[in-house]
């Protein structure tokens, strides 16, 4: 009964998103359109050229016009990235990613049903002000003693080193924009859950999950995304070649071949690819998640 | 300190949980709050204790009174870093915000080829800031850069090396980073404008620069107010970017905050002082998040759409 209720709601929450964008005319927008095809150019025009600037030789890059695709087009480059560890940067990176990202998510969710359920006690209250309070801390600010705890715990130089503080880093904004979608279940479906004898355990499982889909996408998106992208923690917390995550590895990558410009730049390429397939593949998903998460 | 910077919907209705069910789960927080009190709460606390201490990095820790802070307050170095510290969040919010404001609008809108654009436009949000810094420096290099390959005066100079130029390309990366995603909060809360107030506008006449200012700017309120805490908290701590594209430099141009404490804590190996440049940083960005707050007016948790 309450899944099918569930089901029907979370139906019409598709189709409402899907429907005509509302709160705008149909009269065209010449100023935002104008400033649209040129921010265009201003974002094409550096990917574009880090792309073909990627597979010239760098003999060429010094005689061509930038501009123009390669004349002798190499993958020399790319071979040359590859073969100085890449993978496993890239493993590094994917490990520390779903490693942090997962638990994140997981009890950042916890969080935010039992403070949406339950947040009359004086705990929960408490909880969900700390979380909003970290929302204001530059959380950069805070490496020095997270530097300490890590070494303390003998984790320096580790994968688990990146994880642990992610996580923390990731859950206030993840429990404010989760809070906010279950805040939306109607009453009513939690009630008939209650009513057909649900635990706590299922009604978050089998009713506040299912109906918060988009707002879980969401933060998990968001969180993946700054946590692959990450380079302060790296840069303090590891120290030898083989815990680089691919951010640091670019970085040093660049300091050994900052003579090789083309070289370099397949390896910016290289490294953003991966994020770049996910995005071709879930680009509604994504666009439409954060639009959501932070309009909201 | 219960203030919420991000203007949330509903922060506020704790009190209105549903039906008073669902007591005993308060230990489904506990994993989260565990985990944020052993990386986030407790090292904010460390990071004012250690503002009191000596240590470098890896020997004892020593008590040190004010020392640290003494060396701080009297560096010129300091209020050079907050100032330029401050440009950049003044400079990257000025240019950012109404860019970010105009392309929300539009994006928002109904044109057709808005799916094509957007396919690219978002690219910049997923490039790690390492691989933007990267590209830049490759991009603006004076002797073979783009200005030079195409033989364009103008734009052979010596990007990086001037300060004046060198803190204009530092806006320039920072808003070509960012903007895509205050674009999209944007979008996202011009979507949520009622569609009957424009119609009643059109009624009466009014054309589209007069609906921008009198319905979708009043309307964007508290987009902005949610926008602009994180550009500016997320300024206050640009470090990646800045590190990997000028270091500071040239000479101490672009040499924020975030940097300044970086280099004394892990180059210098002086953490007492980076401590206390860290505290400086969290005083910072907590006032600025609530003076942010207190311009989104008493309650800036309700909806929008509830006074419409």
């Amino acid at each position: 009964m309450a899944t099918t209720l569930a089901k029907d709601s979370s139906q019409a929450a598709a189709k409402h998103d899907t429907a005509h964008p509302k709160g705008v005319t149909r009269r065209p927008n010449w100023l935002g359109g104008a400033i649209a095809w040129l921010w265009l150019a201003v974002v094409v025009v550096p990917i574009y050229w880090i792309v073909i600037t990627s597979f010239k030789s760098q003999s060429n890059y010094y005689a061509e016009n930038p501009l123009v695709p390669p004349s002798e087009p190499t993958l020399a480059n790319y071979q040359m990235v590859i073969e100085s560890d890449f993978i496993r940067y890239f493993i590094n990176s994917v490990v520390v990613t779903v490693g942090a990202v997962v638990p994140a998510v997981a009890v950042s969710f916890m969080a935010a049903y039992a403070i949406v359920r339950s947040g009359r006690g004086r705990f929960l209250r408490w909880t969900n002000s700390t979380f909003l309070m970290g929302l204001a801390i530059p959380h950069q600010a805070t490496v020095i003693p997270i530097y300490l705890i890590i070494i303390k715990l003998h984790l320096y130089d580790t994968l688990l080193a990146l994880i642990l503080p992610s996580i923390a880093f990731a859950i206030p904004l993840s429990v404010l924009i989760l809070a906010n979608f279950i805040r939306d279940v109607p009453k009513e479906l939690f009630e008939s859950m209650r009513l057909d004898g649900a635990t706590e355990m299922g009604t978050l499982w089998n009713l506040a999950l299912p109906l918060t889909r988009p707002a879980v996408v969401t933060v998990t998106i968001y969180n993946a995304l700054t946590i692959w992208n990450g380079f302060l923690l790296p840069l303090i917390l590891t120290q030898s070649p083989e815990q680089r995550t691919l951010p640091l590895a670019l970085w040093t990558f660049q300091g050994q071949y900052s003579i090789n410009v083309p070289a370099v730049l397949a390896s910016v390429v290289l490294t953003s690819l991966p994020i770049l397939i996910l995005y071709v593949v879930g680009r509604r998903q994504l666009l439409a998640g954060l639009t959501a998460g932070f309009g909201k | 300190m219960t203030v919420p910077p991000v203007p949330a919907r509903g922060n506020a209705s704790l009190t209105a949980a549903p039906g008073g069910q669902g007591r005993g789960l308060a230990w489904l927080a506990v994993p989260a709050l565990l985990l944020f009190v052993a990386f986030a709460v407790i090292p904010l606390i460390g990071v004012f204790v250690l503002s009191f201490t000596s240590w470098d990095g890896l020997g004892e820790i020593r008590p040190a009174g004010f020392d640290s802070w003494r060396a701080v307050l009297s560096d010129p170095g300091l209020p050079h870093a907050l100032w330029v510290t401050f440009l950049v969040i003044a400079l990257s919010w000025a240019v950012q915000t109404p860019a970010s404001i105009l392309l929300g609008t539009f994006l928002a809108g109904f044109q057709r080829y808005r799916a094509v654009l957007s396919v690219v436009y978002f690219i910049p949000l997923l490039l790690s800031s390492a691989a933007i810094a990267i590209t830049y420096k490759a991009l603006l290099d004076p002797n073979f850069g783009l200005g030079a390959g195409l033989g364009i005066p103008i734009l052979v100079q010596d990007w990086l090396g001037e300060p004046v130029l060198a803190f204009s390309v530092v806006i320039f990366v920072v808003s070509w980073q960012f903007i895509p995603f205050h674009s999209l909060i944007y979008q996202g809360g011009v979507r949520q404008i009622p569609r009957s107030m424009y119609e009643a506008a059109e009624i009466d006449g009014a054309g589209r620069v007069r609906m921008f200012f009198s319905i979708t700017l009043p309307q964007l309120k508290y987009t902005i107010i949610t926008s602009s805490t994180l550009m500016v908290v997320g300024s206050l701590v640009f470090f990646d970017l800045i590190f990997v594209l000028t270091a500071g430099g040239p000479g101490d141009a672009t040499r924020v905050l975030a940097l300044e404490m970086y280099k004394r804590g892990f180059q210098a190996n002086l953490m007492g002082p980076a401590s206390a440049i860290a505290v400086i940083l969290v005083l910072v960005g907590l006032v600025l998040a609530l003076l942010l707050r207190r311009l989104g007016g008493r309650n800036s948790s309700h909806s929008q759409l509830e006074g419409a």
